[in-house]
């Protein structure tokens, strides 16, 4: 796909004498302008590339793209699900960017017109940008799981994006009657948060266990294997032997849903639930599709260097819609992520090359209040993708005393906390 | 070996203070690979107690040292162990001496 130079309006705009060196690359701020950066999305991922790059170099005029007054986070939801937590503490506003000189668009963006560079937003406007990020998170795939769309998900509610979802997941599960029966449908890879399924069905347990212990939790599973999938059945084993693991050959796939009876069919049994919560397929969010940036698969090829999308120069995404090699989708690598972004959208606005980057996750999960278990990795571009580094990572040890877990438990109080601040304190 | 490391921190800074008169004022301006991710977990901030040890500051010879017992596996480690072992002992001499001349 052939596209005009980035620079190459800046060149029309400034006049005849441009015509001269229309054809060659040079930086947007040798010329004196302030390149314009725009992000759409304002959670971890879009909130952090904007604010980094604003802090990195403060020449950038930064803009940020969100139709949402508030966020409400999903790390930690689990918590709020299992009334462990109010949902207070994971709702953010946007009133501190300004303080970073990062503005704030309160509106959707509807459209990206690639080639002219620009993003109109919900009112009609257009913002123009030089390089644009998209950090959508995700979009629930309603088309995906016969039965299971929208109207659905009011009675079988998905508690995948946090908010009145959360809410709704919880108020069914206190509403239950001792003895009745949680299903979780965990769905394919790749999904917005690998072990958060496992991470719910051990925190439900934790409130079935002193509030109604004659219940019990299925996980109806579309794959055979999980995130940090040991440490969890062995704590379950240890701790809730009421949650039921179905794996995809054991025939935990779903194959429809029927929200009328509350019922779950795979293709060998029907599952009647007191409480069913359905984690549909995903895919990236809307907007990233609108860009052209989205693949076959839904989600977004990226560079491993700049995260600059593979089909769409100019366009860089970050987050849960990123296909980012082997880093998962989480918060921590979102943060990662724009962060890296960030810098490399700031020096390639000025001309320079962005070095090749290093980034880590870090995911904790909690199966009960004062027992943490965690994966780390850390990862580098190879050929072309973000990989593993060889010999690094890894999960918390299978056997450890429970201060361990309960050390992690803490750790993962104090990532909460450190990251929100980072991003919108 | 402390040794070494410590005077490898101690370069690190040096560079970093002469890159400092660079036009940029720029807080990330030369952060090293893997260096913007530690942020996620470690806190600029003192007054956070729940998080693990504060880098921003931090004398880099400390961060080199306590990364270093992590990977021998000398100190006691939740989560660092893992980490530590992604880098190379030249990245984490990068990396403390960053975060060292932070403010």
């Amino acid at each position: 796909m052939k596209r005009p130079h980035p620079n190459r309006r800046q060149f029309v705009a400034a006049g005849a004498a441009a015509g001269t060196f229309a054809m060659l690359p040079r930086p947007l701020l040798a010329q004196g302008a302030q390149p314009k950066i725009v992000v759409i999305g304002g959670g971890f991922a879009g909130l952090t590339a904007a604010r980094m790059a604003k802090r990195y170099d403060p020449r950038l005029d930064v803009t940020v793209v969100e139709a949402n007054p508030t966020y409400t986070a999903c790390p930690f939801s689990n918590d709020v699900i299992a009334g462990l937590r109010d949902i207070k503490e994971q709702q953010f506003g946007y009133g501190k960017i300004g303080s970073d000189g990062v503005t704030l668009a309160q509106t959707a963006a509807t459209g990206v017109d690639a080639t002219a560079r620009t993003v109109t937003l919900g009112n009609g406007n257009k913002l123009n940008y030089d390089r644009l990020v998209l950090a959508p998170g995700i979009e629930l795939r309603f088309d995906a799981l016969p039965g299971y769309n929208e109207a659905a998900a009011e009675r079988m509610p998905h508690a995948w994006k946090a908010g009145e979802q959360t809410l709704l997941l919880r108020r069914q599960i206190e509403a239950m009657n001792d003895g009745g029966v949680v299903v979780i449908v965990s769905p394919q890879n790749p999904y917005r948060c690998p072990p958060g399924p496992y991470e719910r069905a051990s925190l439900i347990a934790y409130y079935l266990k002193t509030n109604k212990p004659r219940s019990k939790i299925i996980i109806l599973d579309a794959k055979d294997a999980f995130s940090k999938q040991r440490l969890f059945q062995n704590a379950w084993k240890e701790l809730y032997p009421n949650i039921e693991w179905v794996s995809l050959s054991m025939g935990g796939k779903v194959a429809s849903v029927d929200p009328a009876t509350n019922t779950l069919a795979t293709d060998f049994d029907k599952v009647k639930a007191d409480v069913a919560n359905v984690i549909p397929p995903q895919k990236a969010g809307r907007i990233a599709e609108i860009a052209g940036t989205t693949d076959r698969s839904g989600w977004c090829p990226t560079d491993p260097v700049t995260f600059e999308s593979r089909q769409v120069p100019g366009i860089h995404i970050v987050g849960d819609a990123a296909i980012a090699g082997a880093m998962p989708k989480s918060a921590f690598a979102a943060n990662a992520q724009a962060k890296v972004c960030a810098v490399a959208v700031a020096k390639l606005a000025r001309g320079e090359t962005p070095e090749t980057p290093k980034l880590i996750n870090t995911c904790y999960s909690l199966i009960a209040p004062d027992y943490g278990i965690s994966v780390a990795a850390i990862y580098h571009p190879v050929n072309g993708q973000l990989a593993e580094v060889a010999g690094s990572g890894g999960t918390s040890p299978v056997n450890a005393p429970r201060t361990l877990r309960n050390d992690e438990a803490k750790l993962a109080d104090g990532w909460f906390n450190t990251i929100t601040s980072e991003v919108f304190g | 070996m402390k040794l070494s490391f410590a005077a490898g921190a101690i370069a690190g800074m040096s560079i970093l203070a002469a890159a400092g008169i660079l036009p940029v004022a720029a807080i990330a301006a030369d952060a090293p690979p893997g260096a913007l991710s530690c942020s996620g977990c470690h806190s600029p901030n003192a007054t956070d107690t729940s998080t693990p040890p504060r880098l921003v500051g931090r004398d880099p010879a400390k961060t080199v040292a306590a990364l270093q017992e992590f990977r021998s596996g000398q100190r006691a480690a939740t989560i660092m162990d893992r980490i530590v072992k992604g880098f190379s002992p030249e990245e984490i001499q990068a990396i403390a001496a960053w975060y060292g001349a932070q403010k």
